[in-house]
């Protein structure tokens, strides 16, 4: 645990910085009248590279630009913040997340790619890692590819685990070994060692140590897979952790000085993010799905049960890789959600020419659609390769023969839309969307939401600051994050199943704070908005219709408080899986109808686009 | 100099931007220093001096990687335990083997049983693991060598990494390109900077030529400059369909410089049918005949690199400064890189501190242009790169 200047209790002014691929955030917050609110922002380009090499210099730059707009003295002449607040300049307490210089990137290794590779995947990703490669003995490629593969990478680190305590051992020295010949170097400079942390099993670390104690930076924590029941990925995400501090930050241009100027360890975003979307979950005591929809990658989060999930895809983003999302997700299905007639070239290209020059924002309406609907596709596939991580343990159900395990089938995914009570989002599209209703829509398209969802998001970008602020002063990040940070964009209610286009969905009876009760009947294709505010809660009783669930079953009544939010109660009929007729004018159509029914965008621009 | 260009967004939503607004655009220079640092991957050794002249392929600096290994199951092959097989190695580790060479032969039952054992490569053995029964089998080094790209003289050596090459030349970004390092002559092709360039164009006179085209490459044209052993085309502009097909493959991140087309391929505008500014276009046609070192590397994730164009020569002039710093001012000289005034050149007119709302709905800083014709619009300033004079 860090040391702090003085007491939380006694905290009036914290800074907190993101130092980011692009640009470096920051945000100040001070503790008036007993309460921590956000104050103000400052934002400069991250000087991570050349001719830099110095990421405090982005960092003083944002800073700067703070003090220029409250007038309060941040910056301590010789570097660094003026710690502690004397009641003038100064702040109580300085703490920074960071993904610059792309983040921790490492490769995981197990026996089995399912099961101890799995988790190993599984522990990085928790740690806030970008997972460039699984290596497993059963991974589908011959040696001489992963040797191939693995001299190619250049991670900033590698988990290494396999085998159960006093299980498999011959297979797991076999890939130690593979993956010292390959003989793997660091990525940021030859002059250190590569981090490697092995959580295998616990009985070959002799023979680990023997092997790669020369030419490694060798780190053993307890087993992942102690038995096949048991996950423990803890104490692997732990040693991640301190070595990133250790060897990963201390190699980075000007992070030896950025570590001198904060009172607890730098933490990479994703995982600063991360937390904040635990700080959801553990508040509200309940299921929550989160995103960080960034520029370069979007980081899945879910907290089902209490047990947490990061999945990132570092591929899927709204600039950078905003044509590697087309790539995967095709353009037809970009297309799908764009209610006139564009032609696919032209989309291709704009989407290609935002790649080149990723800092530009639509200005017309036009192009903003055009980005709305690569982000629902971008949140699609980052879900569906999340569904892919947060899976239950395999190998445990079937026990009776090692061959069994073997045999079976990719277990299902726990993410189940119906349980998630609260679905989060995060990045720049989603924070900066003119109307928060496109948030909504956007979140609830590309995640299907189903039953009841409070949907939320991140106001001006702060979550990876809150998260790591979180982790010394649980109060001061939980107040900021209520009141400035978490918006409150309202309610989804979405009945699972389809059946024929016009027929009865389900019917819904809403008491509303003033007494007033709503009826409404929804047919397959309708979405509703029903005005509801921030403070406001309602009484709702949903009758779904047969072939529906709305939570209580199929056919099944259900009543529930709801909350409101910015944007309002959205009552969805469209479908689970969403209904989209086969014929082009039928499909704009429909979307128009949604865009039309949630005053999703200006009435009379979109009427000029048609 | 010639360094990475520094990109500021301009973030409206968060108001704190007015002091930096600025974004700066790709070089186009016509007479400039260009320092080029040439670094190994690794460590090894580092040929010229301070003060010595290179040319384009003298090799600066040369290192080894190590080989390839290969894993050679070997306990399982002869069928014994893993501690038993190091009596039946006719190699010891440390030494050297030919493909195809015995490295273990064991006999049992007085020779009925007889199992050898062949090198499966030439190489060193590095190890044998009496858990794993695995013998590694370590490959030649391969030597990796840096040449000197750009003819000119070092300024620097970086002991044992490297070496900086500067040279006096007209130095061209473009915004976009495929392939890696390549020489050739320029050769303007098209009269003008909106007329494509097509296949019929090109002719086996432009082997290994820098080709300059105007608005667009065709796909044909792109085909046909392989043929006839192009070594790179400069253009305003390229259809993404054609691109795609031409790669074999579609661009998801732009991290390129790897691919082996056959062809360095480097867009100056944007993806579309794109006049290649027509400042661009006359420094070029300036130096048609020129010999020009040309790159498509891009990146521009972490740390942005552009392709570029470098055409060394003696001409000195003196050239208005980085001007980056200074960023936008009422009369710099822009262009608008986004919809729906895409490749429109004009001057700032004016830069309101106020944030204005866009049809998107969106409050922004924007900036007021006047455009060539006289037409006065707004933009977001993140909409708009300054044309580097």
């Amino acid at each position: 645990m860090a040391t702090l200047s003085k007491p939380t209790e006694e905290m009036q002014f914290i800074i907190a910085t993101d130092v980011g691929s692009t640009t470096t955030k920051a945000r100040l917050f001070h503790k008036k009248d007993g309460e921590w609110r956000f104050l103000v922002a400052g934002e400069a380009p991250t000087t991570v590279e050349a001719p830099y090499e110095d990421v405090t210099m982005g960092v003083q730059n944002a800073v700067r630009e703070i003090e220029e707009l409250t007038g309060h003295k941040l910056l301590a002449p010789e570097g660094g913040m003026i710690i502690p607040y004397d009641g003038e300049k100064g702040v109580d307490l300085y703490c920074t997340t960071s993904s610059a210089g792309g983040g921790l990137q490492m490769m995981v290794s197990g026996l089995i790619k399912s099961m101890t590779a799995e988790s190993a995947n599984r522990a990085a990703l928790g740690a806030g890692a970008i997972v460039m490669d699984v290596i497993a003995r059963d991974d589908g490629r011959q040696t001489y590819q992963k040797i191939r593969r693995i001299r190619s990478l250049r991670p900033d680190m590698i988990l290494m685990a396999g085998g159960t305590d006093g299980g498999a051992s011959q297979h797991v020295m076999e890939i130690a070994e593979l993956i010292k010949a390959a003989e793997p170097k660091p990525r940021l400079g030859v002059s250190y060692q590569l981090p490697i942390v092995y959580a295998g099993n616990k009985e070959l670390r002799p023979q680990i140590e023997e092997l790669l104690k020369e030419g490694f930076a060798l780190d053993m924590v307890d087993n992942i897979r102690p038995v096949l029941e048991q996950e423990n990925t803890e104490p692997a995400r732990r040693a991640v952790h301190e070595l990133f501090m250790e060897h990963v930050m201390s190699h980075a241009p000007g992070y030896n000085n950025l570590m001198k100027w904060t009172e607890i360890d730098i933490m990479p975003t994703p995982a600063g993010e991360g937390m904040a979307i635990q700080l959801i979950a553990n508040t509200y005591k309940q299921n929550v799905m989160g995103v960080g929809l960034g520029g370069a990658t979007t980081n899945v989060y879910s907290i089902v049960d209490g047990r947490f999930v990061r999945s990132v895809s570092a591929n899927l983003g709204m600039s950078y890789s905003v044509t590697n999302v087309m790539k995967e997700a095709g353009i037809e299905n970009i297309m799908r959600w764009i209610p006139f007639d564009l032609d696919k070239e032209e989309v291709a290209a704009r989407l290609m020419n935002k790649m080149i020059r990723p800092t530009t924002i639509p200005q017309t309406l036009e192009d903003l659609i055009v980005e709305h609907s690569v982000a629902r596709e971008a949140l699609r596939l980052g879900l569906k390769h999340h569904r892919s991580i947060a899976t239950r343990l395999k190998g445990v159900q079937l026990q009776r023969t090692i061959s069994d395990m073997f045999e079976q089938s990719v277990a299902e995914s726990y993410i189940d839309m119906m349980t998630m009570d609260i679905c989060a989002g995060t990045g720049g599209l989603l924070s900066h969307a003119p109307r928060r209703i496109q948030s909504m829509l956007i979140l609830t398209d590309a995640w299907l939401t189903e039953g009841i969802t409070r949907m939320m998001q991140d106001s001006v970008f702060m979550m990876p600051h809150l998260g790591v602020l979180s982790t010394v002063y649980r109060d001061a990040a939980w107040s900021v994050f209520d009141k400035d940070c978490l918006l409150r964009l309202g309610t989804s209610i979405a009945a699972k199943g389809q059946a024929k286009f016009g027929e009865p969905v389900m019917e819904i009876d809403i008491t509303m704070p003033n007494g007033k009760v709503i009826n409404e009947q929804l047919m397959l294709g309708d979405l509703k908005l029903i005005k509801l505010g921030a403070d406001e809660e309602a009484k709702v009783v949903v009758r779904p219709a047969k072939l529906y669930d709305i939570g209580a079953g199929p056919g099944e009544e259900l009543e529930a408080t709801v909350q409101g939010g910015v944007a309002g109660l959205m009552l969805d009929a469209r479908g689970r899986p969403l209904y989209f007729p086969e014929e082009d004018s039928k499909r704009k159509e429909l979307l128009l109808s949604w865009f039309k029914a949630t005053d999703m965008y200006d009435e009379e621009a979109l009427g000029r686009l048609l | 100099m010639v360094d990475n260009t520094t990109e500021k967004k301009v973030d409206g939503e968060n108001g704190a931007d007015e002091a930096h607004a600025y974004t700066p655009g790709l070089k186009v220079k016509k007479a400039t220093i260009v320092d080029k640092m040439r670094r190994l991957p690794l460590l090894g050794e580092v040929y010229p001096k301070v003060g010595d002249m290179v040319s384009y392929a003298d090799i600066v600096a040369k290192t080894e990687i190590s080989g390839d290994p290969e894993i050679v199951k070997l306990a399982m092959m002869l069928g014994l335990e893993p501690e038993d097989c190091p009596q039946f190695m006719t190699k010891q580790i440390g030494e050297t083997v030919e493909q195809g060479e015995r490295i273990a032969f064991y006999s049992a039952l007085w020779g009925l049983i007889k199992k050898e054992i062949k090198s499966p490569a030439t190489g060193t053995i590095e190890s044998f693991s009496d858990v794993t029964g695995q013998l590694i089998l370590r490959g030649a080094p391969i030597p990796v060598e840096v040449d000197a790209y750009i003819p000119g003289k070092v300024i620097e050596i970086m002991p044992r990494e490297g070496a900086v090459i500067e040279t006096n030349a007209a130095f061209i970004q473009g915004i976009f390109g495929i392939g890696g390092e390549v020489h050739g002559d320029i050769q303007v092709v098209v009269s003008d900077n909106d007329q494509t360039l097509v296949a019929d164009m090109i002719t086996e006179e432009h082997n290994n030529k820098v080709l300059i085209s105007g608005n667009m490459v065709t796909l044909d044209a792109l085909k046909k400059a392989v043929e006839m052993g192009v070594a790179a085309i400069v253009s305003g502009g390229v259809r993404h369909d054609d691109l795609t097909t031409f790669t074999g493959e579609e661009i998801g991140v732009a991290i390129t410089g790897q691919e082996e087309v056959g062809l360095t391929l480097i867009i100056t505008e944007g993806f579309g049918m794109m006049n290649m500014s027509l400042r661009t276009f006359e420094l070029l046609k300036e130096f048609d005949g020129f010999n020009a070192s040309v790159n498509g590397t891009t990146q521009i994730r972490a740390g942005v690199l552009r392709p570029e164009i470098i055409i060394p020569h003696d001409i000195v002039e003196e050239d208005g400064g980085e001007g980056i710093s200074q960023g936008m001012v009422p009369g710099t000289p822009i262009r608008i890189i986004r919809q729906p005034y895409f490749g429109a050149i004009g001057v700032v007119h004016s830069l309101p501190v106020e944030l204005q709302r866009l049809e998107s709905e969106s409050a922004v800083r924007v900036v007021s242009i006047e455009l060539d014709g006289g037409e006065v619009v707004t933009v977001p300033r993140a909409n708009v790169e300054i044309i580097e004079e």
